[in-house]
């Protein structure tokens, strides 16, 4: 199964897993399934109009969805899907 | 006509371990002296990077910070000691960088940056490296890069993760074609808020630096179309590909974004965010208050909806914990009928569980003005800030 990385701000909304394995056959349906088993994930991945959030970008293995075929893109059994929302600490 | 760069003497023998290696060499030393770098904030990024940029040599360092050293930088902010608490940063980093490296010139901005001032403070300088704290000031920074021209180096930093990479440089990817928005308020953590492992910006912010020096001294390869991800927890480092956005909104194709902009308003954050209402607003209770209750044995229920670790530093005994994530699950461990108090760090939280609550049907519900910190200060000095 594929599995998704989960960063940091967003284990909070997993149980605390860093990585969940997910079916699907494309990104938009294992962040589908990423949902389904961790329902508090959904408003902060989505908007309240089903948008992927413009602050969180998705990565099959080390590509941005945006320059595949989005949500569209196929994904296979063994690749890594991460989830890399926009952090903005330097610590003051 | 500026007459040619040397080194004395005393520089060459300080610089030694640069000087003999042919891939620095006199030449590179000589560029190192002559850059001019420009750091957003002298916190835990800004730290790192200005210790090590001042030892490698770099001529002139310009650091932009407004704030001063508290005792809660020092886990982290190694360029600031504990005789410094108080001190403005500015300050306590020039001195910091200047016992190191005599040799420096540290230019001091005590300012925010802002659209009225970034173009003017960022065009003096080769190279801007981005230490900030807040969203608005990283999308000011990036903007201000790219119409300048100027590289941008980039790191944050959250718990125990870290990104960096190098953005605009020579017409490169930006920071807005990573991310063309921010995230609405409240929704992304801030460290004050989310907490960082001390070591994590030592990590990042010399990641910073060292693509800082690689690109003063034209070596290697820079950390340009690429996204490092740290991850200290499990000790490792990803790269992702990071492309040009061909419809980024001021580096792309077709720009809309030619000036700077108001980037408060671009983040969603007021300009001047309401001040506290002074007094006991609807729905709040005061600290003494509380303590009274409390003293008069009156039936009423003290709920913390701080975490559980946030509860072993510090608490208020009467006070039964229910973390506000849980309270969507344990609201029926309370009785509508009863008096509540809900109270958490300073107030922002407690007022989430007061809302949640008074749609869950209670009614008799306040939030506990400014939190355990309040607390602290006015009933009970034994209990710990954090």
């Amino acid at each position: 199964m594929p599995k998704i990385l989960i960063p940091t701000p967003l284990r909070q909304y997993t149980g605390k897993l860093d990585t969940v394995q997910v079916k699907g056959s494309t990104i938009g349906e294992a962040l589908s399934d990423l949902t389904t088993q961790h329902a508090d994930l959904r408003r902060n991945l989505y908007s309240d109009e089903g948008k992927l959030r413009s602050f969180v970008n998705v990565y099959l293995n080390d590509e941005d969805i945006r320059y595949l075929k989005k949500e569209a893109t196929p994904v296979k059994e063994t690749d890594t899907i991460s989830i890399v929302p926009s952090i903005a600490g330097g610590s003051r | 006509m500026t007459p040619p760069v040397t080194l004395s003497k005393d520089e060459i023998l300080r610089y030694s371990r640069h000087l003999i290696m042919p891939e620095v060499g006199m030449e590179g030393q000589l560029k190192l002296k002559s850059a001019k770098v420009l750091l957003i904030g002298a916190g835990g990024l800004g730290a790192p990077l200005g210790l090590y940029l001042a030892a490698a040599g770099v001529g002139r360092i310009g650091l932009v910070d407004f704030d001063v050293v508290d005792f809660t930088n020092l886990q982290r902010q190694v360029i600031h000691g504990t005789k410094d608490v108080g001190r403005k940063k500015l300050d306590s980093a020039a001195d910091s960088m200047h016992d190191i490296n005599p040799f420096v010139q540290v230019d001091k901005y005590d300012v925010a940056l802002t659209s009225e001032n970034a173009l003017q403070i960022l065009g003096d300088y080769d190279i801007v490296v981005d230490g900030t704290d807040n969203f608005p000031t990283r999308y000011l920074v990036n903007d201000a890069c790219v119409l300048l021209g100027k590289p941008n180096v980039y790191g944050s930093i959250f718990r125990f993760e870290g990104q960096a990479t190098v953005f605009a440089y020579e017409g490169g990817p930006c920071y807005r074609c990573l991310y063309p928005e921010p995230p609405p308020p409240g929704l992304v953590p801030s460290c004050a808020e989310g907490g960082v492992l001390g070591i994590l910006p030592g990590t990042i912010g010399l990641i910073q630096a060292t693509e800082t020096v690689k690109l003063i001294l034209g070596i290697g390869e820079p950390l340009v179309g690429r996204l490092m991800l740290y991850d200290a927890l499990g000790m490792r480092f990803r790269e992702l590909k990071l492309r040009k956005n061909p419809e980024c909104p001021i580096c792309g194709d077709h720009r809309t974004i030619t000036q700077l902009i108001d980037y408060n308003q671009f983040c969603g954050i007021p300009d001047h965010p309401p001040a506290p209402a002074p007094g006991v607003a609807e729905g709040e209770i005061d600290v003494t208050e509380v303590k009274a209750k409390i003293d008069r044995h009156d039936p009423f229920v003290l709920i913390d909806v701080r975490e559980p670790h946030e509860y072993q530093i510090a608490k208020i005994p009467y006070a039964k914990l229910i973390p506000l994530g849980e309270l969507p699950k344990r609201v029926n461990e309370l009785n509508s009928a009863d008096e509540i108090v809900a109270h958490c760090k300073s107030g922002m939280r407690s007022a989430k569980a007061v809302e949640f609550l008074k749609q869950a049907g209670f009614r008799k519900v306040k939030n506990m003005k400014g939190g355990i910190l309040a607390w602290s200060d006015t009933i009970d000095p034994s209990v710990p800030k954090y």
